[in-house]
């Protein structure tokens, strides 16, 4: 099966190597790539995703041509299946999972779920129902990212009415600004915020809460809140010469992609990325695509201890950046003038002394953690020892009385379908609680009865299609 | 035509593929049947030069304008023209181009079977056209009684086909004249085919071929309702053939072998698109094979393949001749009264082979007879491996239960990993004749129903 790698249409000509590098599957591949699907029973592949999307279903609904009939099946489940069809990690879940990969390829499911989902965001289908009847519960969600999103789209289904409060100007989250540029524009995320705006949830951007609203009101306005603050940005490296020009968070550099025209974002000569996570490997593929002669990535540790995908990692050797590990800065150094020169480094095994030059320091040390911010918000909410909320993982319940949370800020940091499905989870104990209604998943299990991992919200998808 | 490139001298297999069929002799079993491949002296060349051992030229009769379009297929999960129908008719070229064209090619290639397939009316036409066929040094004649659209309206093709008392009359008509084989050519469309096969030999052919193609209609236009092919608002029954009819030609194939009254040459059409089709119909008593759709689909070259498959597996086998292979298989068909109520096959999964789809045990769940249960792969002692990972859980077949109805293996996508296992039984075999026999003695119990 050949693997397409056409440009994207939306073509930014000056820089070519930020187009997407996985372009759409034709229509025909997608047929042809939906027939290979088996069909499997209780299917791998659907407790691979965080969110439950019933992935043969919709893979038999591609190859039946009923390709809005397959973007029903993924949203219902994902409100967010067209950012997760770019950005998740597929080798990872539901394509790891599929049983064809134990001897061939496996199905490639990720670009099948864009394939629907961009069928019907290019046609303007609308695939779900319009708002449920309003049934009398108001619910606060902080944070409009992914979990945010995820959560508010289930309740809102529900008949409850949700208002999000988001600091930014803009909704979405890291997937509007934070998602590197060449795997998905923030369009295919604003997209989505209207979306789930269009089950009826009110989205009050430009709202700190803590600031212009103190959470004791939303306490006592709502019949729960949903905390979904995500993380800080940037962490420092708490090393000499590090607070001044030339040195930045790698997010924010990957934020200005996403918000300034590409020719104005402030590209170094020589790009040096501290870190060893995704976003380092974002950030230093970036650079390089952006015009930097020179990109080095460089992580305290070996090489297999990084937390990036070795395909992410794979992505920047192909874009010729340059990777050095055991590496622990030191130093930052600068001129005379002030201006940043290099990083002075020590090897961990061999304790050498060298020097990286850099004219852009990049880093990408983790995202620090909202420890105080919670503390602030609810100063009785329970945390747990690295600073993220305490939350039940079945429920995403937490130490306080009608406070859920999840994503970023309760799971320490995942992949933006884990936070969907966290959100989903406490959609689904939200609703529980409030109605007392029992939430029954969708699909008939295994007569087996084998207990399986508390995987995100497993099949339960309140969303309906229009129709169901 | 003298200017086709050189190739490499043929590798010499063991088996000589060579047949000879109601006295005609071809160099292979491979024929291709009457129909668009074979219209034309021009696609004649080209299919002996890619190694067919005959061919039946497209019907010979009155001719006939056709409509437009013609064809139709099935498609099915990826796999294109798993079944095939046309509306196409009789050659629609002068009966004098055909003939001359006969001889022409029969002049060039006299050692392949060279085959005039014919149809028309009365007594004295049929007189007509089997002379001017002769005339021309084909091997033999091939009466066409199975034409499923158009002509049958005209009293022709399978109106003639489907009565046999007029099937057996016409086929004496020819008879009066002919001095060489004639092949009567069957149509599917009808209850009993053996009917059908003792009328052609009644009237004195000397074989038959079958099956022509079947009615249908193949699919649906879902936004204007006309089928296709489509012509101009409207459609016909086509013909049906390819890959899909292989079994319906097959079971006819061998119930014509089986009839000991019949006893004629026959050769098998339906659908063969590969050697091992080829083999299948000849081990049911196929003397030859005739090809359409496969060509139309690939073209001529896929006789290569054709050749070297069923030369390779004669020799596999320690056949030197495809006679050995000829009705080999026809006599392990019973009614099903005489089959064995004693023999027990049971269904087993290989776990090393298996990748977790538990195709099987939906299959057998929802579809069959319940008895492939999902357990965890750990306290059922399977332990873990590809397709089995903790949490998730494996099929197991609970064998006491297990019928041995194969579906199972059917639906496994991994080959060889549900393979069905005779189980021995101390129970001497016996049949339903023979247990109606000991039940009416009383010397059996009656078998308890299935709970």
């Amino acid at each position: 099966m050949a693997r397409p790698n056409q440009p994207s249409a939306e073509s930014q000509s000056q820089f070519p190597l930020m187009e997407e590098i996985r372009g759409p599957l034709s229509d025909r591949a997608a047929l042809a790539e939906s027939q290979r699907c088996l069909y499997c029973y209780d299917a791998p592949c659907i407790h691979a995703c965080p969110t439950g999307i019933d992935v043969p279903t919709f893979v038999k609904k591609i190859s039946t041509g009923d390709v809005t009939g397959a973007a029903k099946t993924i949203l219902t489940a994902n409100i967010l299946g067209a950012s997760c069809a770019r950005v998740c990690p597929t080798e990872v879940l539901c394509e790891g999972a599929c049983v064809l990969g134990h001897e061939y390829d496996p199905i490639q499911i990720g670009l099948l779920q864009r394939h629907a989902t961009d069928f019907v965001t290019a046609r303007g289908i609308s695939v779900l129902d319009s708002p449920a009847k309003a049934n009398g519960f108001r619910v606060a969600i902080i944070g409009a990212g992914p979990a945010g999103l995820g959560c508010a789209a289930d309740l809102a289904a529900l008949g409850h009415r949700v208002v999000i409060f988001e600091k930014e100007a803009l909704a979405g989250g890291l997937n509007t600004r934070g998602v590197a540029y060449y795997k998905m524009k923030p369009k295919v995320s604003l997209d989505e915020v209207r979306l789930v705006e269009s089950l009826g949830v009110e989205i009050r951007t430009g709202v700190n809460v803590g600031k212009d609203l103190h959470a004791d009101e939303l306490l006592t306005e709502y019949d729960a809140i949903f905390v979904a603050i995500g993380l800080g940005s940037g962490s420092r490296l708490g090393i000499p010469g590090e607070v001044g020009a030339g040195v930045r968070a790698a997010l924010d550099f990957i934020r200005d992609i996403h918000e300034i025209p590409l020719e104005n974002v402030s590209v170094g000569k020589k790009v040096l990325v501290i870190g060893g996570g995704n976003t380092a490997i974002d950030a230093v593929s970036q650079a390089r695509r952006l015009g930097a002669s020179s990109a080095t990535l460089a992580y305290r540790r070996k090489e297999d201890q990084m937390s990036a995908y070795a395909f992410e990692v794979a992505h920047a050797r192909a874009a010729d950046c340059r990777l050095i590990f055991e590496a622990i800065p030191r130093e930052v150094l600068r001129n005379t003038e002030g201006n940043l020169t290099g990083v002075r480094f020590t090897h961990a095994s061999s304790g050498t002394e060298w020097i990286e030059p850099c004219d852009q320091l990049l880093l990408a040390i983790g995202q620090p953690k909202q420890d105080h911010l919670l503390k602030s918000l609810f100063p009785a909410l329970e945390l747990n020892a690295i600073g993220c909320v305490l939350t039940d993982p079945l429920t995403a319940g937490t130490s306080l009385h009608k406070v859920f949370a999840g994503g970023d800020c309760a799971n320490g940091g995942m992949e933006v379908v884990n936070a969907v499905g966290e959100g989903k989870k406490a959609a689904m104990a939200i609703h529980h609680m409030l109605t007392g209604k029992p939430t029954v998943p969708k699909l008939q299990t295994s007569r087996s009865g084998i207990a399986r991992p508390a995987a995100g919200a497993g099949l339960w998808n309140p969303i309906r299609s229009a129709t169901h | 035509m003298e200017s086709y490139p050189l190739r490499y001298p043929l590798i010499s297999h063991m088996a000589d593929l060579s047949v000879i069929f109601a006295g005609i002799s071809s160099p292979n079993p491979f024929w291709l049947a009457s129909g668009p491949p074979t219209n034309t002296a021009y696609q004649a060349h080209r299919a002996f030069e890619a190694g067919w051992g005959g061919i039946v030229w497209k019907t010979i009769g009155d001719p006939t304008p056709n409509v437009s379009s013609r064809y139709s297929a099935l498609h099915l999960g990826g796999s294109r023209m798993v079944g095939f129908n046309n509306i196409e008719l009789i050659s629609d070229r002068a009966p004098e181009t055909n003939f001359r064209e006969l001889r022409e090619v029969k002049d060039r290639w006299p050692d392949r079977a060279l085959i005039a397939s014919l149809m028309t009316d009365t007594r004295e036409h049929w007189h007509d056209l089997i002379r001017r066929a002769e005339d021309t040094g084909v091997d033999g004649m091939e009466l066409n009684f199975g034409c499923p659209h158009g002509m049958c309206e005209r009293g022709m093709g399978s109106a003639v086909g489907q009565n046999p008392d007029v099937a057996e009359k016409i086929t004496s008509w020819v008879m009066e004249v002919a001095t060489k084989p004639v092949i009567v050519k069957l149509t599917p469309n009808i209850t009993n085919i053996v009917h059908a096969a003792l009328a052609a030999k009644r009237g004195g052919a000397n074989a038959i071929s079958l099956i022509n193609t079947i009615r249908s209609i193949t699919q649906v236009n879902l936004d204007h309702f006309v089928p296709e092919p489509y012509v101009d608002g409207a459609s016909t029954h086509g013909g049906y053939c390819g890959p899909a009819v292989k079994p319906i030609a097959l079971n006819m194939v061998q119930n014509c072998a089986q009839d000991s009254d019949f006893g004629l040459p026959i050769s098998g059409i339906g659908g063969i698109s590969n050697w091992r089709d080829a083999a299948e119909f000849m081990a049911l008593g196929a003397t030859t094979v005739q090809v359409c759709t496969a060509v139309m689909h690939h073209g001529f070259r896929i006789v290569e393949g054709m050749i070297d498959g069923l030369s390779t597996y004669l020799d596999s086998k320690g056949m030197d001749s495809p006679h050995a292979l000829i009705g080999r298989a026809v006599s392990s068909l019973h009614k099903w009264e005489d089959l064995n109520l004693n023999f027990k096959r049971v269904a087993r999964i290989d776990h090393d082979t298996c990748i977790g789809c538990n195709l099987c045990h939906i299959a057998c769940e929802d579809g069959a007879h319940q008895c492939i249960d999902l357990l965890d792969p750990v306290t059922t002692g399977i332990g873990y491996g590809p397709g089995r990972m903790p949490g998730k859980a494996v099929p197991v077949v609970r064998e006491a239960d297990c019928v041995g109805c194969n579906l199972c293996s059917l639906v496994c996508p991994v080959d060889q990993c549900v393979s069905m296992v005779e189980i021995p039984t101390d129970s001497q075999p016996m049949t339903w004749s023979q247990y109606q026999v000991l039940l009416s003695q009383g010397d059996i119990a009656p078998i308890p129903p299935h709970p």
